[in-house]
């Protein structure tokens, strides 16, 4: 294992000083294309991750009058996370397990070009955690990268769906499963891997764009070597991390079943040249069971995409306690703080506070709750010279750990799925605000020792998950400012919101609802302008483009992941007997299965 | 040791069960007639749940609801009421046997088609689910009889002394 690492980084240094003379990177022409307002052809739209797009046929004037202009069925009744890409008059649409990925052709009455659909064993359906979901396809090079649920990476030819390599990426019979994204930088092609509930050592690994070969491999915890840090150079809160940085934070051998995984959505600053993710859980949820930090878990990760290498880490929920991974995505815009320009992080951790960083640095800027009810710390000290500069405050009455193992602590929150789970935010450099679809759930926690089996679930907690005492509503869709760690305006949803937002330069913000709702709401203000009710629950992500001179908006719907595994039936009433209300409504009542992706625009 | 008990008896039931899954044979009555080192039993000599009038529950119902909302609530959603994933197993143990439940637990399921592809794992060599395979089935059939709601028991007999002997053992510890 290690000589393999050893070699794969030697080989990723050659080619980077190889292909450093100037040839053309894949980034290039990316960079070039997401420039380009008709097209979406990453994820997140752009390397920033900022679902920000400059298009403005639809506004908040019109979009009242949005109609639905066309559907497609994706045939699959799984959870739809993720969206469409969108290149010239292609569109490429990607489904859960089975992961099919089929090729419409927009100037052609969206004809199936191509489809593409892998053989799997169906024995990893059971090692995803929760649900067989996919976030996504990438573009890149003339290729179109799948990263499969049984962590098959593949290239398919953007044109005609042929496969050209494909490279496994993990061990489906640990627990290690494929469902976020990849990320095309220069020549590689980067993706993470899933498993947090199944004591995966978590990594991101960077393939080759052209053979597929690996070229490296992080992992979030382990020996140095593993990990790619530099114990002088790599830097947490502006200090050098020191040696041995993670192990010292593990009890024995724990880190090889450490979790941290990496299944959220990166980005990407060219001229920093850093990759931005964030780590997983630690494996198990019982804490009282993984003594220590559990480093890097819970971590913002800056990477250098040709080699690996950590420039700045930074964790935000040492030795967690409740499941709040720090996957989700970073955020990277341009902004006036404090008085001079600086280049910003922004991150709404599923702990419920909403983090802003300075991204060449790592300096924490703002660390704010983005939902009033979080209440397992109260804050994070940012006093440069404390022992506990950068660490929450973690409160007794919260604490899983201080409470022990069979100790049910009550009242937590926000719930294990966290204030946001992978759901992506927006950003709109119009308004200066960030677009957050967030769950508004706490829980009771027990944990209990669990003994771990390669490949069976390694959880060791019990669970149960009610709206805040008091509230009848389980979401909000709020605006934040990312200068001054402030909510702007807020607006309640039922259920969850567990679908990626869209803002545009007409103004308008679009995001889903898990009763099947796409919603669109004045980006200033929040009010609502339209709703339309699709034919699924929204788990997925809303996109934007032109094709003919027409501006269209899409969503795939169909609903699932953890949002319907929880959900479905409605919370748990820890008062049962005093009648369910609102917030402990079935989602079930609402909604059932079924995967469309249904594509809006204005009338003719 | 236990949990060499559970598998063998998870197996012997399937060699029975084979091919019989699919036909719909509850439990039956689930009233306690008997009672083993705070395990109880109904008539058929099937493990049962007993809650007593003040709402104590035994120690397997209570503990079944730990371990169900450990491992099976991630796909089976809470309190067993099934979600867009995964069946309601407070009512799949309606029309299973407890042999059949034992079986598919400790063996796993696939039905795979064309339009569909549901995988439940084999949890036979997991002792965090193999050592508590009684425990879930009680909290499931106390569930599927409106014995208990959708709320953690409030109130639960203490753990049988034999409990903890036989489960130190299944989970190794010494």
């Amino acid at each position: 294992m290690h000589k393999v690492l050893a070699t794969c980084l030697s080989v990723g240094v050659g080619l980077t000083g190889a292909l450093a003379a100037g040839s053309a990177f894949a980034n290039d022409e990316l960079m070039k294309m997401s420039d380009n307002p008709k097209d979406w052809v990453m994820p997140a739209g752009n390397y920033a991750n900022q679902r920000y797009s400059q298009l403005k046929q639809i506004t908040a004037d019109n979009v009242g009058k949005l109609q639905v202009a066309w559907t497609f069925s994706t045939g699959v009744l799984r959870g739809h996370e993720g969206g469409p890409l969108i290149i010239g008059n292609m569109m490429y649409v990607h489904t859960p397990v089975p992961n099919k990925v089929y090729a419409l052709d927009l100037s052609k009455e969206n004809q199936i070009v191509w489809k593409y659909e892998p053989k799997q064993d169906p024995n990893v359906i059971p090692v995803m955690c929760c649900d067989t979901v996919n976030r996504g396809v990438a573009y890149g090079d003339g290729k179109i990268f799948l990263h499969q649920a049984d962590t098959t990476l593949v290239a398919l030819d953007a044109k005609t769906g042929k496969v050209e390599w494909t490279v496994k990426n993990g061990d489906p019979g640990k627990g290690g499963t494929g469902t976020s994204a990849p990320l095309v930088v220069k020549d590689k092609v980067l993706i993470g891997i899933s498993g947090g509930e199944f004591g995966v050592q978590c990594h991101v690994t960077a393939y080759d764009i052209k053979s597929g070969k690996q070229v490296w491999r992080a992992f979030s915890e382990g020996p140095d070597d593993q990990i790619l840090v530099d114990p002088e150079k790599t830097t947490e809160l502006g200090k050098p991390i020191g040696k041995d940085s993670s192990i010292k934070t593990w009890q024995g051998d724990q880190w090889k079943i450490g979790g941290g995984c990496t299944w959220g959505w990166m980005s990407y600053d060219p001229a920093l040249n850093l990759v931005y993710y964030g780590s997983g859980n630690p494996s198990t949820w019982n804490p009282k069971q993984r003594p220590g930090d559990n480093k890097w878990s819970m971590t913002i990760f800056a990477r250098n995409p040709d080699n690996g290498q950590a420039r700045w880490v930074y964790q935000m929920t040492p030795h967690d306690e409740w499941d709040y991974d720090g996957v989700n995505e970073m955020i990277l815009s341009d902004q006036q703080m404090g008085g001079a320009a600086r280049k910003l992080l922004t991150h709404f951790d599923r702990n419920g506070l909403g983090y802003t960083l300075d991204r060449a640095t790592g300096e924490l800027l703002v660390a704010e709750k983005y939902d009033p009810k979080v209440n397992w710390t109260s804050g994070v000290d940012m006093n440069k010279s404390s022992p506990t500069y950068g660490r929450p405050k973690v409160l007794d009455a919260a604490s899983t750990e201080k409470g022990g193992e069979d100790h049910n602590t009550k009242g937590i929150c926000p719930a294990a799925l966290g204030t946001k789970d992978e759901q992506p935010a927006a950003y709109s450099p119009d308004t200066k605000l960030f677009y957050v679809p967030t769950n508004h759930v706490c829980m009771d926690y027990e944990p209990f020792k669990v003994s771990y089996t390669a490949g069976q679930p390694y959880v060791g907690a019990t669970l149960s998950m009610y709206p805040p005492p008091g509230e009848s509503n389980m979401g909000n869709f709020i605006a934040w400012d990312n200068t001054t760690g402030k909510i702007v305006w807020s607006n309640k949803e039922q259920f969850s919101v567990w679908s990626g937002a869209l803002a545009t330069a007409g103004g308008v913000v679009f995001y889903g609802t898990l009763e099947g709702y796409l919603k669109a709401v004045d980006a200033k203000t929040g009010k609502e302008l339209y709703k339309f009710k699709t034919p699924s629950g929204i788990i997925g992500n809303v996109t934007t483009y032109e094709q003919g001179g027409k501006q269209y908006i899409a969503i795939l719907s169909g609903v699932g992941g953890w949002a319907g595994i929880g959900l479905a039936a409605g919370l748990t009433d820890p008062t049962a007997g005093l009648g369910a209300v609102g917030g402990y409504a079935a989602l079930s009542n609402y909604t059932a299965l079924g995967g469309t992706l249904t594509v809006f625009a204005l009338p003719q | 040791m236990l949990l060499q008990k559970f598998l063998t008896l998870a197996a012997a039931m399937i060699v029975v069960a084979s091919g019989g899954i699919a036909v719909a044979e509850g439990p039956g009555d689930p009233a306690a007639v008997k009672s083993e080192d705070g395990k109880n039993f109904d008539k058929d000599g099937n493990p049962t749940y007993k809650i007593a009038a003040d709402g104590t529950v035994d120690w397997y119902t209570y503990s079944g609801y730990r371990r169900y909302h450990s491992e099976c609530h991630v796909c089976h959603g809470p309190d067993g009421e099934g979600s867009t994933y995964a069946p309601a197993l407070k009512d799949s143990v309606k029309s299973m046997s407890y042999g059949d439940f034992l079986g598919v637990v400790a063996s796993g399921r696939k039905n795979v088609t064309t339009s569909q592809e549901n995988v439940m794992p084999a949890f036979g060599d997991n002792p965090n689910v193999a050592c508590y395979m009684d425990d879930i089935y009680i909290y499931l059939r106390a569930r599927a009889n409106d014995a208990v709601g959708r709320v953690r028991p409030a109130k639960k007999e203490d753990k049988p002394a034999e409990y903890q002997k036989a489960e130190d053992a299944c989970m190794g510890k010494r």
